[in-house]
């Protein structure tokens, strides 16, 4: 035995060390990385714009579409387009979402529901929601209500497939438990189906909002006075370049903002969650 | 109360070929009090049986009755799985309230008895915690709480250790001895292992493997309280080697066809 407390190594045996073999898996964040590829693609841009090499018409310079936002801001104009597509958004969102999320659980839940219901929905689900706008119109008019009714219809679709397929996975152990302790059809759905649809509706719900999104840029480009997609059709006609980007930074940021609230919401809603 | 299991039949329809009948003819009886063990290999059927006196399986042909007088309110059967089944989104205390939910307790009377039942179960830390929050063993505590919580007339048990290691499962079988000495409601015990059944119950039924039929019914001539210190004596070797040579074959026969 050596000092060590190892057993003593015959003098010529050859020794090999063992090493981490998993280095090359491991994945690490690059925090700063990641604020420096969104910082640097700005400067890049905003240095491009300076030297001059095409013309702001095409391409306005990221200071100069900050500086338009805010004169947009100060003169209440950015709010007022703002405030319309806002409206629009969350009442079709609500509306598509409340309405899938339903349609999910009976479909999931009840047999007949789901015999009517699935091959309706694989046959409608295909169809791009703006192809159904002209129809919808025609039907509810030229104003508010054809507009919030193709959002609803484009975040529809992901809620009632998202949930249905929670439904569906709803683990049947617990739905024995629940039963085995009483719990009778409506129990079961509230108490064990309901809440094993809720990371699945989540999942719908950001899929929907991306949805929604172009849905309502889409619609906001027929017919009306107000709302990002017409500020930024109007522009485009206009040629006025720099407004129009504000409005795509605008579209941007509610992409980013209706993510981040709607996981932050998650957290809150499914505390349950390992990890 | 006594359970009653009369002419017992499951068949399973197959998707290819015959059905596959996983029960025949099972016919048995636990009395008022009595700590029942249910043994067999495994695919004999055992859970199945369980499952059926639960409730929760329909029956092919035969019936399982409940005799006795039952307090008002007080359900026939809670069950502990073998899965714990704990609902993942509820608190340890909300997941003991499910059944007093169900049986109309109000609000505050069930927050009392689910506090009382953790209490018992040692568990009274950890009533805000959640499910996966908590080891194997503490699971299972919680599911036999929520079991235990709504004062049921038999208390049916699926293999509750099972999933538990060895060192765990024999704290947990003392444990569950110990609340049943204070409790003394009929248990059913469906297991597979034969140390287990013999050290805790008073009778332990040998089923055969499938399709299960009732081999025989061996008394336990072991007293009460049963102490670690039994598992070597003659009474407790002589039991559990009479079980195993009962079901040896039928092990070794499972064993070729893969358990399935």
């Amino acid at each position: 035995m050596t000092a060590a407390g190892m057993p003593a190594r015959p003098g010529a045996a050859p020794r090999v060390p063992v090493e981490d073999r998993t280095r090359f898996l491991a994945r690490t964040e690059h925090r700063a990385l990641r604020v420096a590829a969104l910082v640097g693609a700005l400067v890049l841009w905003e240095l491009f714009c300076r030297a001059g090499w095409v013309p702001a018409l095409f391409l306005p310079s990221p200071l100069g579409v900050l500086r338009e936002a805010r004169d947009m801001l100060a003169s209440g104009e950015l709010l007022v387009h703002l405030v319309a597509s806002l409206k629009r958004l969350v009442l079709g969102f609500a509306l598509g979402s409340a309405a899938g999320v339903a349609v999910g659980i009976a479909v999931g839940v009840f047999s007949a529901a789901e015999a009517v219901g699935t091959p309706l929905i694989a046959a409608t689900f295909p169809i791009p929601k703006i192809a159904l706008l002209p129809l919808l119109i025609l039907w509810l008019g030229i104003g508010e209500p054809s507009k919030i009714a193709v959002i609803a219809l484009g975040v529809f679709f992901p809620l009632a497939l998202n949930t249905y397929a929670g439904a569906r996975q709803a683990d049947p152990v617990l739905i024995r438990a629940a039963v085995a302790f009483g719990a009778g059809r409506w129990s079961v759905i509230r108490k064990v189906i309901v809440p094993s649809t809720l990371p699945m509706v989540f999942a719908g719900l950001k899929l929907g909002a991306g949805t929604a999104l172009l849905l309502l840029v889409a619609a906001e480009m027929i017919a009306v006075e107000s709302g990002i997609g017409f500020l930024v059709l109007n522009a485009a006609n206009l040629m006025a370049t720099t407004k129009l980007m504000v409005g795509i930074v605008v579209l941007s940021a509610l992409g980013v903002l209706s993510h981040w609230g709607l996981t932050a919401l998650e957290r809150v809603v499914i505390p349950w969650r390992e990890g | 109360m006594r359970v009653v299991v009369e002419r017992l039949g499951k068949a399973y329809p197959a998707r290819r070929g015959p059905a596959v009948t996983a029960l025949e003819d099972v016919t048995l009886a636990a009395e008022p009090e009595e700590f029942l063990a249910i043994l067999g290999p495994s695919g004999c059927g055992k859970s199945t049986l369980l499952g059926a006196i639960a409730g929760l399986i329909p029956v092919t042909s035969g019936g399982v009755f409940f005799e006795g007088v039952r307090r008002a309110g007080q359900p026939l059967t809670a069950t502990v799985f073998q899965e714990f089944a704990l609902f993942p989104w509820r608190t340890v205390r909300a997941n003991v309230e499910l059944g007093l939910e169900e049986l109309g307790v109000p609000g505050r009377e069930r927050a009392a008895r689910a506090r009382r039942q953790l209490e018992q179960m040692g568990l009274h830390d950890f009533e805000d915690r959640f499910p996966h929050q908590l080891s194997g063993g503490m699971r299972q505590r919680v599911g036999i709480a929520r079991a235990l919580a709504v004062d049921p007339a038999v208390l049916l048990m699926d293999e509750p250790f099972s999933a538990l290691d060895a060192q765990t499962r024999t704290l947990m079988m003392e444990e569950l001895l110990g609340v049943w000495e204070r409790a003394r409601t009929t248990i059913l015990y469906v297991t597979h292992n034969i140390q287990e059944a013999v050290f805790m119950a008073d009778r332990v039924l040998v089923l055969s493997r499938r399709p299960g039929r009732v081999l025989a019914s061996v008394p336990v001539p072991l007293p009460r309280p049963r102490t670690e210190a039994m598992l070597g004596v003659p009474a407790f070797v002589e039991t559990a080697d009479r079980i195993w040579r009962l079901i040896r074959s039928q092990a070794e026969a499972a064993l070729v066809e893969g358990g399935a």
